[in-house]
């Protein structure tokens, strides 16, 4: 197949980019980026179908590009978080004056970056995608432009971005230093029979992985997020919480799994240090919090540790627990953001999490979509969340992981407090202000579809697991 | 080959009701409040009709599980299996038997957000049966922490005062515990390539897939976790007081009469015939606890000034009882400890309706505001009696029957620990009689007690069952005796046999250098 058949979904999603940024300059001045948003979403979707209609693995540009089944796992994940975080902002941007034709184009960009992570097979394209993505994404955050808490934030994304590039950026050179190739199957090669790594090469992987784990905003390189979150608006902190964690993880996997998967006695520590911090700073930390968009940044943090104690594993099993993880943290947060996003008083957004308070009564369905959500996170059977745990979990149990294990499960029982204490306030509470009604027709049909797969997924989770498995198993050829 | 999924039915009934309130009754008002009283009310009585049916086709005189039930859930050897024996038999026929108790008594007590409050005791309902049929460790355990859910929203919605400090604990301590086990039963799955509870008891005494004595110990450890803090025993038992007090009357009902059951059966469904060498080991200190718990917590109990906590202080001292019967492993032990948590089901069930009567009518638990009842409330004060009396063990009632097999069974096993769980027999007297004597006699002074009146209809017609089955399981207990016997007869077997595997073990079973002493 030529080079160019094989990237086509990405291919098709930058041309319809450029084609929405035309239809946009073209509007009349001042009109509402409706239309464009919307084809967004179509092309979103378009997109989704070329990416489901590949098969097999294929290898184009010299080696650079890469689709197999893992990549197609994650794109179709990365395009439905995408699209639903296009269809979340709807409201928002027309109340907070950010109905701007770029706002859609942006994120389409940015997803045409994370398609690029997912597929890339060498330090280049890699790098490459990263930033594709991360360029779009720091403009996002800063997109409210006469807020100063926004700007704060996207300054603050921008410079500590910047340098987890240069980190990674720093980490690839010393990988080529010392294997000679930046193709990972490449470096695979010339590590073969090596049995320690060599130390420039261990420094390489340390700086590579700090860097990968500032994008999936992981302890110790966390500091970021709760600012962003808490200063980006609302429905750019729903989009930054779905799909480029997927993307990032989906790329944190492959690129330590391929080229250093032989050598994981040599790493393993790092992620599994890693991943405890996250699991316990994401516990601990989100407790004394009062924002939501705040709280819901450690909540990430600790979801981010419980995904990497799969990478810990680092076998088929914990690959296929990361992304059974990953499609249900999806669908998990793209339901508490759409009750996030529909928590107003007139034209006010509120975030308090005291604002919540009665919601029981005055909002029943969205109460009961958000207390699902609360429970799900907190990883109660029978809710989808639970299962994302359970298969993690059973990764490491099965590389002898014991106590990443147990100190995982426990770190789940501090972060169900904070879980609680949102139902807690929603149902136990008396209401005070209540918020405003109606929440909007996009935010309640995506709470209710996010809310019955939750609770749904029980019933038949071979669906989703068998998919996973199939693509874990083309990272283990 | 196909047969007709009884056991699923009488679990999902519930749910099917809860999702019919759900559906199709809108509002809040009066009318809405009746429509969803009493579809709940059929939902419950139809699943305990729906019982009736599994205990008239359940098979008498085999241990082999009845009624099985599997169809492919997860995959690669955890599938959606139901099944039921001896031991489940009787505790699914005691959970849809208080059920629509529960919501008679919540007929009027209850008055904001029924609906909600309806639909959690139904999901509840499902919950629990489904944990007694479940032979599947994964589904069990589903079940098993899914009643977490409806359980935290009972006692934090329509508890009393301090309800969010009580529905925290309640969930953390339980979550605290059953996380460990989840990991335990990660472990079992990598072992052994399945989650199936007949195949991973059987496992127990093939020598080739026993699992090594070290590693039980610790999968041992992780399951009591779970148990013991549900069970509850000293000095894990802390959650219950508070939640007890805090629930509405109908939770605390489910919670002393179902959940605390979960924890027995969890020891004897898994803890006991999975590892075997572990449990002979930790005998001793099961026994230990469970004596701390019998006396300490009936002294506690002596002192209270709630009646609820009273009550809850001496579940906990009689759950002491079901965990030292368990330990014997013995017949009469076992079928003691089984006895023991359906009569505790019900005396306790009772005792908490009792106390709801009056919280009912005066808004307070504290004994000190009531007295002299029986003048004016004699019905009241007479099955209030009843179920003191049953609570002490009094022969003729059903409290009588699984104590003694249990002190049978202890001395047996270790004179000791008989003659220490006997004093705690007599505290059990004293303060239950204490009890009784400050709330029901006495003078009839308080003017506000004066007006109170007697037991309802309703409520009559709530402690008429109830105390019919204290009787007929006091006076014919081999009706329950004779359900269990070939199951607990096969475990005891199980067991023995799976000591004599183990060369290090003993070869009749723990306790026996004691038993040697006398």
């Amino acid at each position: 197949m030529h080079d160019f058949a094989i990237a086509f979904p990405e291919i098709f999603l930058a041309a319809a980019s450029m084609a929405l940024l035309m239809v946009g300059v073209f509007q009349k001045p001042g009109s509402s980026s409706n239309l464009v948003s919307w084809l967004g979403v179509l092309a979103l979707g378009v997109t989704l179908i070329l990416v489901l209609s590949g098969e097999g693995r294929t290898v184009s540009f010299a080696g650079l590009f890469v689709v197999d089944s893992f990549a197609r796992f994650a794109k179709v994940l990365i395009l439905l978080g995408s699209a639903a975080a296009l269809v979340l902002s709807q409201g928002f941007i027309r109340r907070e004056g950010m109905d701007r034709f770029e706002y859609p184009v942006l994120i389409l960009i940015a997803t045409l970056g994370m398609l690029m992570m997912v597929s890339a097979n060498d330090l280049m394209s890699l790098y490459m995608g990263i930033e594709l993505q991360s360029l779009p994404l720091y403009v996002l955050a800063a997109f409210k432009r006469d807020s100063t808490r926004t700007t704060e934030a996207g300054l603050k994304y921008f410079v500590l971005g910047a340098l987890s590039s240069g980190m990674l950026l720093y980490g690839c050179s010393m990988i080529y230093g010392f294997t000679g190739a930046t193709t990972f199957s490449d470096i695979a090669n010339a590590l073969q029979g090596q049995e320690r790594a060599s130390i420039g090469l261990i420094i390489g992987i340390v700086f590579l992985s700090a860097g990968l784990a500032f994008k999936v905003s992981a302890v110790p390189f966390h500091m970021w997020t709760p600012d962003v979150y808490e200063g980006a608006p609302s429905p750019v902190t729903a989009f930054f919480a779905t799909a480029p964690k997927v993307a990032a993880l989906a790329l944190f996997l492959r690129a330590m799994l391929e080229p250093f998967g032989g050598m994981e006695a040599d790493w393993r520590q790092i992620i599994w240090l890693i991943s405890v911090l996250s699991m316990l700073l994401g516990a601990f930390a989100a407790i004394g919090q009062n924002n939501i968009k705040r709280l819901m940044a450690y909540s990430s943090i600790g979801h981010v540790g419980y995904a990497l104690v799969g990478l810990t594993a680092a076998n088929a099993e914990g690959v296929r627990g990361v992304l059974v993880y990953l499609t249900i943290y999806l669908v998990m947060n793209v339901g508490t953001f759409a009750c996030i996003l529909a928590m107003r008083r007139g034209d006010r957004m509120v975030e308090s999490i005291d604002d919540l308070r009665g919601l029981a009564k005055t909002h029943k369905g969205m109460a009961m979509a958000l207390a699902i959500f609360m429970f799900s996170l907190a990883g109660v059977p029978p809710l989808a969340g639970f299962f994302g745990k359970f298969y993690v979990f059973m990764a490491a149990i099965n590389a002898g992981l014991y106590y990443l294990a147990v100190i995982g499960v426990l770190a789940s029982v501090v972060g169900a407090f904070y879980y609680l204490r949102i139902i807690k306030i929603m149902y136990f509470d008396e209401p005070t202000e209540p918020l405003s009604r109606p929440i909007g027709k996009e935010l309640g049909v995506l709470m209710a579809v996010s809310a019955l797969l939750v609770v749904a997924f029980f019933i038949v989770p071979g669906v989703l697991v068998d998919g996973a498995a199939v693509a874990a198993d083309s990272l283990f050829p | 080959m196909f047969a007709f999924p009884l056991l699923s039915i009488v679990t999902f009934a519930p749910l099917v009701g809860a999702l019919i309130i759900l559906l199709f009754v809108r509002g809040d008002d009066a009318d809405a409040q009746k429509n969803v009283r009493w579809g709940a009310l059929f939902a419950t009585i139809g699943t305990f009709l729906l019982s009736l049916v599994v205990w008239a086709r359940f098979e008498y005189g085999t241990h082999e599980l009845q009624m099985v039930e599997n169809v492919e859930w997860i995959g690669e050897g955890i599938n959606y299996s139901m099944g039921i024996d001896g031991i489940s038999l009787p505790l699914v026929l005691l959970t849809t038997f208080l059920m629509p108790l529960c919501i008679l008594a919540s007929w009027e007590s209850i008055k904001f957000r029924v609906k909600e409050y309806m639909i959690a005791f139904l999901l509840m309902e499902t919950l629990m049966i489904g944990v007694f049929c479940a032979q599947d460790l994964l589904l069990f355990y589903l079940f098993f922490e899914a009643g977490l859910i409806p359980m935290f929203l009972i006692i934090g919605i329509w508890g009393g005062d301090r309800r969010i400090y009580a529905s925290f604990k309640f969930f953390l301590y339980t979550l605290l515990g059953s996380v460990l086990m989840l990991l335990a039963i990660l472990w079992i799955y990598f072992d052994a390539g399945t989650t199936s509870i007949p195949a991973l008891t059987a496992n127990a005494i093939d020598p080739d897939n026993a699992i090594p004595a070290s590693i039980q110990s610790w999968l041992w450890l992780a399951f009591f976790a779970s148990f013991a803090v549900k069970m509850p025993m000293w000095p894990v038992h802390t959650w219950l007081p508070d939640a007890h007090v805090q629930a509405p009357t109908a939770g605390s009902v489910i919670l002393a009469g179902v959940l605390l059951k979960m924890g027995g059966y969890g020891f004897i469904r898994f803890s006991l015939p999975m590892f075997p060498i572990a449990s002979a080991d930790f005998a001793p200190l099961i026994f230990g606890l469970s004596v701390i718990a019998v006396i300490y917590t009936s002294l506690v109990a002596l002192v209270q000034e709630d009646m609820k906590k009273l009550i809850a202080y001496s579940s906990v001292a009689h759950m002491g009882f079901v965990t030292i019967g368990l330990f014997t492993f013995n017949v009469q032990g076992l079928e003691g400890a089984m006895f023991v948590m359906l009569a505790h089901g019900l005396i306790s069930g009772a005792l908490f309706l009792c106390v709801g009567v009056v919280y009912d009518r005066l808004h307070t638990r504290e004994i000190a505001r009531y007295g002299g009842l029986v003048n004016n409330m004699p019905r009241f004060a007479f099955v209030f009696l009843l179920m003191t009396m049953a609570s002490v063990g009094l022969p003729g009632t059903a409290g009588f029957v699984g104590e003694f097999l249990v002190i049978v069974g202890a001395f047996e096993a270790n004179t000791w620990v008989a003659l220490l769980m006997t004093t705690g027999v007599i505290l059990g007297a004293a303060y239950a009689l204490l009890l009784y004597r400050r709330v029901v006699f006495g003078k009839l002074e308080k003017d506000d007690l004066k007006s109170l009146l007697d037991l309802s209809p309703r409520e009559i017609l709530i402690f008429a069952p109830i105390a019919v089955a204290v009787i007929w399981l006091g006076v014919y207990p081999s009706s329950f005796l004779d359900i269990m016997e070939p199951s607990i007869v096969y475990l005891v077997d199980h067991h023995n046999a799976a000591l004599a595997l183990d060369p290090a073990a003993m070869p009749s079973g723990a306790g026996t250098v004691d038993a040697a002493k006398h």
